[in-house]
């Protein structure tokens, strides 16, 4: 059942992405752009966690909060760089 | 495993990935920028946190330890989402600003403004005195 269930589960985390990367390339607003590329990493968090799952390994959690810490400062900077034309004033 | 832990796991993952589907679904479909930061919260909360919690069960139940550090995961994205929406807010309220980009057309209508003689905050030069940093006082 649970074998089933994660199958389940990474097909339609695969598939929000790839409704993201639609979003990502439609725009049209640059603030869309960002948004989607937010959502990306929070659903390849998802991701990691369940492949993390299938193998039965513990290990991959550092790459989820790794990959959960970068995203947010890559959203800021970017948000940032947006609003001001520099990062780090 | 038991057959109860197979189950809460096997239910918290449909969930959780079924709110993830919803919260893309929603980035797709809302017409207006405002409106689609409205999609990927249920992501981050319920969606994500829906799977970290299953893998705190199945990893419990599987190797019987409990771990943390996916709670972890869940407590740091609770904290960053409001921040990361509000920076994305502020983006699209400047370049609408600015004339950079047209509001679309939406269900909601733009957003409306703070009060009659004022505008949002964002957009106004900083109060007379206000220090650039406080780390010296």
């Amino acid at each position: 059942m649970i074998t089933i269930a994660l199958h389940v589960a990474a097909s339609c985390v695969a598939l929000a992405l790839l409704l993201n990367g639609w979003r990502l390339l439609r725009g049209p607003a640059l603030g869309d752009r960002i948004m989607a590329l937010d959502t990306m990493v929070i659903n390849a968090i998802a991701l990691i966690v369940l492949i993390g799952m299938i193998g039965g390994n513990d290990t991959y959690f550092e790459a989820a909060l790794l990959l959960a810490m970068v995203g947010f400062i890559s959203t800021i900077a970017y948000c940032k760089f947006v609003l001001r034309g520099d990062i780090v004033e | 495993m038991t057959v109860v832990a197979d189950a809460i796991v096997a239910a918290l993952l449909l969930l959780g990935s079924g709110f993830v589907l919803i919260g893309s679904w929603g980035l797709v479909r809302l017409p207006s920028t405002m409106e689609r930061l409205h999609g990927p919260t249920k992501a981050t909360t319920l969606g994500l946190g829906a799977l970290l919690v299953a893998s705190v069960v199945y990893f419990q139940a599987k190797l019987g330890i409990w771990t943390a550090h996916e709670l972890l995961i869940s407590l740091f994205l609770f904290i960053t989402a409001p921040i990361s929406a509000n920076m994305i807010a502020k983006v699209h309220l400047h370049r609408v600003h600015v004339g950079a980009i047209q509001e679309p057309e939406s269900i909601a209508g733009p957003p409306p403004r703070p009060s009659e003689d004022s505008d949002w905050a964002t957009f106004e030069a900083p109060a007379q005195h206000t220090p650039t940093s406080t780390a010296n006082t």
